[in-house]
């Protein structure tokens, strides 16, 4: 019997607390299985949000600092210059890396520092109970906007990766998805960019993934992730905005 | 086509059905009748033959549940 898939030992032993269908498992094993692949998992310092992954460190299986909300490319940033040779990340919502925290990510990019963000872009605050956040859909309905979201009232949802790709120093800046096992699939080599990106210290990389919160948006799982293909892509187009040579 | 042997970790299945969504073959069902420690009746193999082992429906699980194998 060959092994075609087996669960990454990246990860702990340990049942998440994730809604069903929720998005965060599948970047969270995505992200330990390409430092699994790389070697690199005794490498790693990751930094988790404010946001239904604040937990993240109980279950990514390697060395991990909870920050303020929106504060994790700042307490990123130090973790590198004290551990230069640290694959150093943060994992970030939407509501905590493009609203409360919009000032970090910016300077950040801004400075190019040599780490990974990984922007899990679930167009909702989740652990909240669903109320907008800066990259809400016009037309889609939170807490906070029952009838939908207008753009008379809340103006458009940002395109964090076009935004951070205006910086030059952000060096690689790519969105995916994980809608489907072939856009999974592609997520993982992205992450993958994004830490050789860091390990030749090329500068800052940014990795959003359009994600699903099923139980906030009101969706059974598999209608949440055609809801990704219907609504989110055509809004937040799939692809590389930047990517140096050496990583291509 | 190979032929695929799946095994699951039932106990910690959240019922989801993102993994029978995505199966090709339609080798996958939520149990109707077994619940889980977690209230939720998990997946199990439905149709155990017709799998080709493509892993879709590991690589969507979101909790670890589905490991695949390739008979030799
Ligand atoms: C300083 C501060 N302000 C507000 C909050 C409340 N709060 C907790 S999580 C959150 C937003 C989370 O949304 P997101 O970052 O999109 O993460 P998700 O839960 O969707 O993964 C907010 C506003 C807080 N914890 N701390
Ligand atoms: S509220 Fe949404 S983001 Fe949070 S765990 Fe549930 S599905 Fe995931
Ligand atoms: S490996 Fe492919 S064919 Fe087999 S159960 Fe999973 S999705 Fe279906
Ligand atoms: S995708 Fe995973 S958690 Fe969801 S039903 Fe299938 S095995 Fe269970
Ligand atoms: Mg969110």
């Amino acid at each position: 019997m060959k092994p075609v898939f087996e669960y990454t030992q990246g990860m702990r032993d340990k049942e998440t607390h994730y809604c069903p269908g929720c998005s965060h498992g599948v970047a969270h094993r995505l992200i330990m299985e390409v430092l699994v692949e790389r070697g690199e998992l005794g490498k790693a310092i990751g930094v988790s949000p404010v946001g239904c992954s604040i937990t993240a460190h109980q279950y990514l299986n390697v060395d991990m600092i909870e920050s303020p909300h929106g504060r994790a490319p700042a307490v990123a940033a130090g973790i590198k210059r004290v551990h230069p040779k640290a694959q150093v990340f943060t994992y970030q919502g939407d509501g905590d890396l493009a609203s409360i925290g919009g000032n970090e990510i910016l300077h950040s990019a801004e400075r190019g520092e040599k780490i990974c963000t990984f922007f899990i872009n679930n167009a909702i605050y989740g652990m909240t109970g669903g109320q907008m956040a800066p990259t809400t859909l016009i037309g889609q309905k939170a807490t906070t906007c029952p009838y939908g979201r207008d753009l008379d009232n809340y103006g458009l949802p940002m395109k964090m990766a076009e935004i951070v790709s205006c910086m030059d120093l952000a060096v690689y800046v790519e969105r995916v998805a994980l809608n489907t096992p072939a856009n999974i699939r592609k997520a993982k080599q992205a992450i993958n960019r994004a830490f050789e990106v860091q390990k030749l210290g090329l500068g800052y990389a940014f990795v959003e993934i359009l994600s699903a919160c099923p139980t906030n948006w009101g969706l059974q799982p598999a209608k949440a992730m055609e809801w990704v293909t219907r609504n989110m892509i055509p809004y937040f187009p799939l692809g590389q905005l930047c990517c140096p040579e050496e990583v291509k | 086509m190979a032929k695929g042997i799946i095994k699951l970790r039932q106990d910690i299945c959240k019922a989801c059905e993102l993994c029978v969504s995505v199966c090709p073959k339609g080798v996958l069902g939520l149990d109707p009748v077994a619940f889980n420690k977690k209230s939720y009746h998990p997946v199990t193999v439905i149709n155990p033959d017709e799998c080709i082992a493509c892993a879709n429906c590991a690589i969507i699980c979101p909790d670890g549940v589905i490991n695949v194998y390739k008979e030799d």
